[in-house]
């Protein structure tokens, strides 16, 4: 990092990157910016309203619903995709065609388009004609997603384990792969337990992995929007309405725009202060 | 114990392959036996779904739509982030870390959060409905992405390449085409890849930007789904039919995939 020259010409390299992101970004950002404080009754007339969207948004009943139901969601997917996907990558083969085929088959869910992710699990979660409905009836539970909120919860995370589990094998893997045999050669002299080699050896080694799988894990939960949409429409009721699909109905289903632009901005404000939190966090603990 | 091993993964695989399986049995039945029997594979096999999706314009459009938005935006984000990974990667320059954090800031805002503001910028600029509006558009987040995967691959690259290659007189722009890029060409593939992945399975923005005449083949489904009463088998097949390109991407990089990610600084 430190042997870096110092040449402020290396602007003009990422000039053209920085004029596309500043396209789709910022003007964007300042529409919503713009709309978040003020109101209109049509016509292109706007008032000034100052804060007022971001109180009425803060207070409503409405958004910590579904803010709540976010968090909820984004805990339980993590804390079931990240010990599973390590669990995983730690079982998988190191050589052979082995490794070919399990990265092909694992990485497919990861390149299915979201729409069709939950069209997909509609299809197989149906009480009626799907396999996983049909055979959890016959197993005699009472199992119907658009129905019971409990139900409709289940299946919206287990397709997310399903849609998501995989990343974090690949990313774990890597790490995994990136450690040199001696370690292991070493902890074997020492007569070592499987237990230690996963806490002193592998785990540190897939800290910096991890960190990636965590965050990226952590961006994409909290923005879901396709998936449970497709599967559920937010429904039953509104149990699994998450933050995207409130805002997107609020948006352009009833056209709210000062409110779902301040909406829009406490949304993003809270993906950048917990992304920045966990980072600094596990930063400061490795120095 | 370790003789056991395997079957974790095997398991895993199994629970992924499911309700892929269930999709392709469901794709070879025609409405009648879906709706009126349960059965685990087709009782009656017909092509009947996938001869409709091949021969009705509006749904093989869709899929050439996606093709070239898809295609259009990796292009698009692997040269702009080509240079833009290399200053990253080998000078320090005024607000580089300011720059590199709001780089990735984009990748962290949520679409639907942009959805709306998107749909009015590209009708301002009038590439609404065309496929350079969902190529420009999904360069908010992949730029962003290839960028820092790009980066990590760079700065395994020694820096003596470099110097040399000035020392015996080539200019930037030939070094950086001649002597730079094709070292790098593995790092250009994972984030060609990565860049294809996000792009292709992206619905929110696709279908927020383009309504008729670049209509991806994800909101042809949707419409579909809602319009027809409830066609399960065409549904299936025009599912079934977009896990191909993402099939055919992997097996190209499927010993580079793992290396891509874990390859990005943090």
């Amino acid at each position: 990092m430190s042997q870096k020259a110092q040449n402020n010409k290396a602007w003009w390299l990422v000039m053209p990157v920085v004029i596309l992101v500043a396209f789709n970004a910022v003007i964007p950002l300042m529409t919503v910016v713009n709309y978040s404080v003020q109101e209109t009754f049509g016509d292109n007339v706007f008032f000034y309203e100052g804060l007022k969207w971001f109180g009425q948004v803060l207070h409503s009943e409405r958004f910590h619903e579904a803010l709540g139901r976010q968090f909820l969601f984004t805990g339980i997917v993590l804390l079931i995709e990240i010990p599973l996907g390590v669990a995983i990558a730690l079982a998988m083969p190191r050589k052979g065609i082995g490794v070919s085929i399990c990265l092909v088959l694992m990485s497919l869910p990861l390149l299915i388009p979201w729409n069709v992710v939950g069209a997909m699990w509609n299809i197989f979660a149906l009480p009626d004609i799907g396999l996983l409905g049909k055979t959890l009836n016959a197993m005699g539970f009472d199992y119907n997603y658009t129905r019971q909120p409990f139900s409709a919860w289940a299946t919206v995370v287990a397709m997310d384990v399903w849609h998501w589990t995989s990343l974090v094998v690949l990313l774990a893997y890597a790490g995994l792969t990136a450690i040199p045999e001696d370690y292991f050669q070493a902890a074997r002299i020492d007569g070592a337990s499987a237990w230690s080699v996963f806490r002193y050896i592998q785990l540190p080694k897939m800290k910096r992995v991890l960190t990636i799988a965590i965050l990226l894990r952590f961006m994409d939960s909290f923005m879901i929007y396709t998936e449970p949409f497709v599967l559920t429409g937010g429904g039953p009721g509104n149990t699994t309405t998450f933050l995207s699909i409130d805002l997107v109905k609020m948006a352009l289903g009833q056209f709210d725009l000062g409110p779902a632009a301040a909406m829009s901005i406490i949304y993003f404000l809270i993906i950048l202060l917990v992304s920045w939190l966990f980072y600094t966090f596990t930063m400061r603990n490795e120095n | 114990m370790s003789r056991l091993k395997w079957l974790v993964p095997t398991l895993y695989i199994v629970f992924l392959m499911l309700p892929i399986y269930w999709l392709l049995n469901m794709s070879f039945k025609n409405t009648n036996e879906i709706l009126g029997t349960f059965s685990l594979w087709p009782q009656t096999f017909t092509l009947e779904n996938y001869k409709t999706i091949f021969t009705d314009p509006t749904w093989y459009n869709g899929y050439l739509n996606s093709i070239s938005y898809v295609v259009v935006n990796t292009i698009i984000a692997v040269t702009v982030a080509l240079p833009a990974a290399y200053a990253f990667s080998r000078y320090r320059f005024l607000g580089d870390k300011h720059l590199f954090f709001w780089l990735l800031t984009n990748r962290m805002a949520p679409p639907a959060v942009f959805a709306l503001p998107f749909i009015q910028l590209y009708s301002a600029v009038g590439l609404f409905d065309t496929m350079w509006a969902v190529a420009l558009a999904h360069c908010l987040f992949n730029v962003p992405l290839a960028v820092w995967i790009l980066e990590g691959f760079m700065s395994g690259v020694p820096k003596e390449l470099d110097e040399t290659a000035y020392i015996d007189g080539y200019s930037f722009p030939r070094f950086f085409t001649r002597i730079f890029i094709p070292t790098i060409t593995a790092g250009i593939g994972v984030t060609a890849f990565f860049c294809f992945m996000f792009s292709w399975v992206e619905l929110l923005l696709a279908k927020s930007l383009t309504s008729v005449a670049a209509k991806p083949i994800a909101a042809t489904m949707t419409k579909t789904a809602s319009s027809s009463g409830y066609e399960l088998g065409l549904l299936a097949a025009a599912g079934a039919l977009t896990l191909i390109p993402g099939a055919i991407v992997i097996w190209f990089v499927r010993n580079y995939i793992a290396k891509g990610f874990a390859l990005g600084r943090v």
